[in-house]
C-alpha cells in the first residue's frame, strides 16, 4: 500500500459528503487507520457533518472497519451531523446484522436512497 | 500449496504484521479452497475469520509488538478447513470478553473479531492460555 495515496473518493452533493471506497477489501490495518484518519479529518472540519459512505464495489470488510464505522457515527452525532450507509453487498450486511450493528447505522439499499431528506435541507 | 484438489493442502506460515505475508497467504488458502469447491459464501467466511484471528494475535495477543509474529497452519481438504492462529501474547480468557451486541455495547468500537469467528466457523476454541486458537469450518453438503 502506497501511504500517500487516498483510500476513498470523495464528492460534495449539496453539502452531503459522498464517501467511496477505493479498494475491494477493507481488512489491511494501515489502509483501515488511514482510511479512518481521512473520515475523521473531515468530520472535524465541517459544522455539521453529513455523510453518506457508499460500499459499492466492496467485497470484504473487517471488524476493524466496523469499528472505524462506529466511531465516524458518534463523531458525526456529536456534531449535530449524521452518517449514512448504502450499497453494502449481501454478504456484507450479513456482518451487520451478525453485530446488530444494523440497529446503529442508517443503511439504505442505494445511494440515491439514503440520499432522500438527507442533509441540510 | 497442492495442485490437486483431491488431496489436503497444509501448510503454516508466521506471519509479521505489515509485511504483505497476510495477503499472500489469505490468497493462497483462498485459492486452496476454490480448488476444492468451497463457495463463495464459505470463502468469504473462512477469509473473514482468518483475518479477524491473525489481527487479534497481532493486536490483543502480541500487543503490536512488531517484534513478535503470528503463527497461522492450515488443513483444507473437500469437507473441513481447519485453522490454527497462534500468538506470542501472554493469553486471555475468551469466556469474559464482553458480548457486543447488546445495546450499551453497540458503540464501543472494538471487540467484534471474536463473535465474527464463532458466527462464521462451524467451531472455534482456545487452547492453553488462551493464545491458541483452532477453528474449523465444515464445508455444507449440497442439496
Amino acid at each position: 500500500m502506497n501511504p500517500g495515496t487516498s483510500r476513498i473518493r470523495v464528492t460534495d452533493l449539496d453539502g452531503v459528503m459522498r464517501v467511496e471506497f477505493v479498494d475491494r477489501d477493507i481488512l489491511d490495518e494501515a489502509a483501515i487507520r488511514q482510511i479512518s484518519s481521512e473520515l475523521v479529518r473531515r468530520i472535524d472540519a465541517a459544522s455539521a457533518p453529513f455523510m453518506l459512505i457508499s460500499f459499492r464495489g466492496v467485497e470484504h470488510l473487517s471488524s476493524a472497519a466496523l469499528g472505524t464505522l462506529i466511531t465516524v457515527n458518534s463523531l458525526a452525532k456529536k456534531r449535530g451531523g449524521q452518517l449514512r450507509l448504502s450499497d453494502i453487498k449481501p454478504s456484507i450486511l450479513e456482518v451487520f446484522v451478525i453485530t446488530k450493528l444494523n440497529k446503529l447505522f442508517h443503511i439504505s439499499d442505494t445511494a440515491e436512497r439514503a440520499l432522500e431528506g438527507f442533509g441540510r435541507t | 500449496m497442492s495442485p490437486s484438489p483431491d488431496a489436503a493442502d497444509e501448510g503454516s506460515s508466521h506471519l509479521r504484521e505489515e509485511s504483505g505475508e497476510i495477503e499472500r497467504v489469505q490468497a493462497g488458502i483462498a485459492q486452496a479452497l476454490l480448488e476444492r469447491h468451497y463457495s463463495q459464501a464459505s470463502i468469504f467466511a473462512i477469509r473473514l475469520s482468518i483475518e479477524e484471528a491473525i489481527m487479534n494475535g497481532f493486536q490483543h495477543g502480541n500487543r503490536a509488538d512488531p517484534n513478535k509474529r503470528v503463527e497461522v497452519r492450515w488443513f483444507i481438504d473437500r469437507t473441513i478447513a481447519r485453522f490454527h492462529v497462534i500468538d506470542e501474547g501472554e493469553g486471555f480468557d475468551p469466556t469474559v470478553v464482553p458480548d457486543p451486541t447488546l445495546d450499551e455495547n453497540l458503540e464501543i468500537p472494538s471487540g467484534r473479531g471474536l463473535m465474527l469467528i464463532r458466527a462464521y466457523m462451524s467451531e472455534a476454541r482456545y487452547h492453553g492460555l488462551g493464545n491458541h486458537l483452532e477453528m474449523s469450518f465444515r464445508k455444507p453438503v449440497s442439496p
